[in-house]
């Protein structure tokens, strides 16, 4: 029973940690798409330029953690202001096939340029020593950068939600999500509104991939592999929304680990038979507006 | 109309340059033996495009997961080859075509009710299923190691597959006829007009009382059929089975083939994998990570600058020299 209950525990711990680590990662995607309508297949490619910055800013040039993980969200969302400007915004009225095969064109791009520069092999994290080693917490030993992660994302996730629900920044975002033409027609800048609202995303996207390093593994086809989990995170929780994902993200993040724990023999399976059974039960996703 | 774009006023006879891809495919079967194995793939990609065009084209669902019915159809025809002992090559090509049929009608019936993100989701999701249980269950499809030991018998019993490929490339090329013929008679037929009109507009459709629903649903088993109909030629081409043929990369390359070609022209279908195989048979080895680079641009590129593909910018060059004169 103790060996159970320890096992639960230690499940529900990890699944927490990755929940989080999809939820940074993913959270950008549900706003710009509930904002846009832009079909982006191509966030991960922003949380794979994310755990680039920070390995390649540890074991290159030794700086120390908190400053690589500032630079991947720093450099990940300057990178996509310049790539929205360029290439993004002339596709806001495209078609959805068009955006989808766009974004699916830089997932190639970014893969060859990954594979490129550092090569197909997994990019390992030198975490520093204050983040190795167990955290001991009621009497059970935890291994504290997961406990890091979850308090991190936690604070993130708090800043994130305040700044959306209590700032006239986040009024205004979320405005242009319920209704972008209306929110235009008041005098909101839409465009430049929609340009740093889809920085933000995109930096915790980096955020989130530089912080999930050690746990999804960092290599070129990082974008391809994960892009499923990202998506079943909006859709699942639905677009627009801040809460859903997050709900969602956690329910993802503790259903895998014990999928893996419990029933390693059905990989992934459960997941997406589950994916798929929500989004009959609500097409919109669990906390989606638009039903 | 030169396009085959179907709508109301299309015209369905036969025009004399579509006879140009069959003269080509005959021609590089007499002047290019040592390409036989390449050529077969190129046909059976363009099968497998074609029946992505009817779905992406002319009815206008976007798929992410086209490929669970190509890699169901290359399981079918694999298993009843390795495993069961059923070694007729004819057979296992109607099989492959009834799995992709059957999976084909109940995943449209479920899916096609959702729009949007939901829908593409939820193709991504029904392919990562399936290939989560060819991956697991090794004792059927040998999982990661692929799928070896497929044993293909003489087509009607007269034509053995020989080493050189030449079976494979005219039974191919036979098979791909006949997918053709059934596909250009749909996009002519009413059917396919309805399936236009659903594309251009869905809710007119709805208004004027066409039922958009079954019709998609429909269209959607027809594709799948076709699709699984070419995953089984490639079984039996290759005689093995691995996993990517279910992969989401496998599902990308397809539709950059397609738009490459052109999507909704019938002819974009043969375009882009000719284009596309030939290309990657001459660069992707010598330069794999040049290659995904090129690949990714040009389908940026095609996306700002050339949505018809291929296809669109021959159609503007072609209207451009006829206005001159």
């Amino acid at each position: 029973m103790e060996v159970f209950l320890a096992s639960i525990v230690s499940v529900a711990f990890h699944g927490v940690a990755l929940g989080m680590i999809l939820y940074v990662i993913s959270v950008g995607l549900s706003v710009t798409m509930g904002m846009m309508g832009f079909a982006n297949l191509a966030h991960g490619v922003f949380a794979l330029a994310g755990g680039y910055v920070l390995t390649t800013a540890i074991s290159r040039f030794g700086m120390p953690f908190p400053v690589a993980l500032a630079l991947a969200f720093v450099l990940v969302a300057a990178g996509s202001v310049v790539i929205e400007r360029l290439l993004y915004s002339r596709l806001y009225n495209a078609s959805d096939l068009e955006q989808v095969l766009f974004t699916i064109g830089l997932i190639f791009i970014a893969v060859a340029v990954a594979r490129f520069i550092y090569g197909t092999l997994q990019q390992p994290v030198h975490l520093p020593g204050y983040l190795k080693g167990q955290f001991a917490l009621l009497g059970r030993d935890f291994p504290t950068y997961r406990v890091f992660i979850i308090v991190f994302g936690a604070i993130t996730v708090s800043l994130l939600w305040f700044g959306i629900e209590r700032t006239r920044w986040g009024a205004m975002v979320r405005a242009a999500v319920d209704n972008r033409a209306m929110a235009q027609s008041v005098g909101i800048n839409t465009k430049r509104l929609f340009t740093l609202t889809f920085a933000l995303g995109s930096g915790l996207a980096g955020l989130g991939g530089g912080l999930g390093a050690d746990i999804i593994a960092i290599q070129p086809t990082y974008p391809f592999e994960n892009l499923v989990y990202f998506l079943v995170v909006v859709a699942v929780g639905g677009l627009g929304s801040l809460r859903g994902p997050f709900v969602a993200a956690l329910v993802i993040g503790i259903a895998d680990t014990s999928c893996k724990y419990w029933l390693p023999q059905f990989g992934a399976f459960p997941i997406y038979v589950a994916t798929i059974a929500i989004l009959l039960w609500r097409p919109a996703g669990l906390f989606g507006r638009h039903a | 109309m030169s396009a085959h774009a179907g709508g109301y006023n299309a015209d369905p006879r036969l025009r004399w340059v579509e006879g140009l891809p069959w003269v080509v495919a005959l021609a590089a079967f007499f002047l290019m033996p040592e390409y036989l194995s390449l050529g077969a793939r190129i046909l059976i990609y363009i099968l497998y495009a074609l029946s992505l065009d009817l779905i992406v084209g002319y009815a206008g669902i976007i798929t992410l997961g086209h490929s669970a019915y190509f890699g169901l159809g290359a399981y079918v025809a694999g298993i009843l080859a390795a495993k069961v002992g059923v070694g007729d090559p004819l057979l296992q090509l109607v099989v492959a075509a009834a799995a992709g049929a059957v999976l084909g009608v109940t995943t449209g019936a479920i899916i096609l009710r959702t729009r949007a993100l939901t829908l593409l989701m939820l193709t991504l999701a029904i392919t990562s299923v399936l290939l989560e249980i060819a991956n697991k269950a090794t004792t059927l499809t040998g999982g990661a190691d692929g799928l070896s030991g497929v044993v293909v018998s003489p087509v009607l019993g007269m034509f053995k597959f020989d080493l050189f490929g030449k079976t494979a490339y005219l039974y191919c090329l036979a098979v791909l006829l006949l997918g053709w013929w059934l596909v250009r008679k749909l996009i002519y037929s009413p059917f396919g007009t309805a399936l236009t009109g659903v594309r251009e507009n869905s809710l007119r459709m709805h208004a004027i009382g066409a039922p958009v629903y079954w019709r998609l649903v429909l269209v959607y088993t027809m594709s799948a059929t076709l699709a699984g109909v070419a995953g089984g030629l490639l079984t039996q081409t290759n005689q093995f089975v691995g996993l990517n043929v279910l992969s989401f990369e496998s599902a990308g390359e397809l539709l950059v083939m397609l738009i490459l070609g052109g999507v909704g022209r019938l002819y974009g279908a043969f375009i882009g994998p000719v284009v596309y195989l030939v290309a990657q048979d001459m660069l992707a080895k010598q330069f794999p990570e040049y290659w995904y680079f090129g690949i990714g641009t040009m389908l940026v590129l095609v996306v700002m600058f050339a949505r018809g593909g291929i296809l669109g910018i021959v159609d503007g060059i072609l209207a451009k020299l006829r206005r001159k004169p």
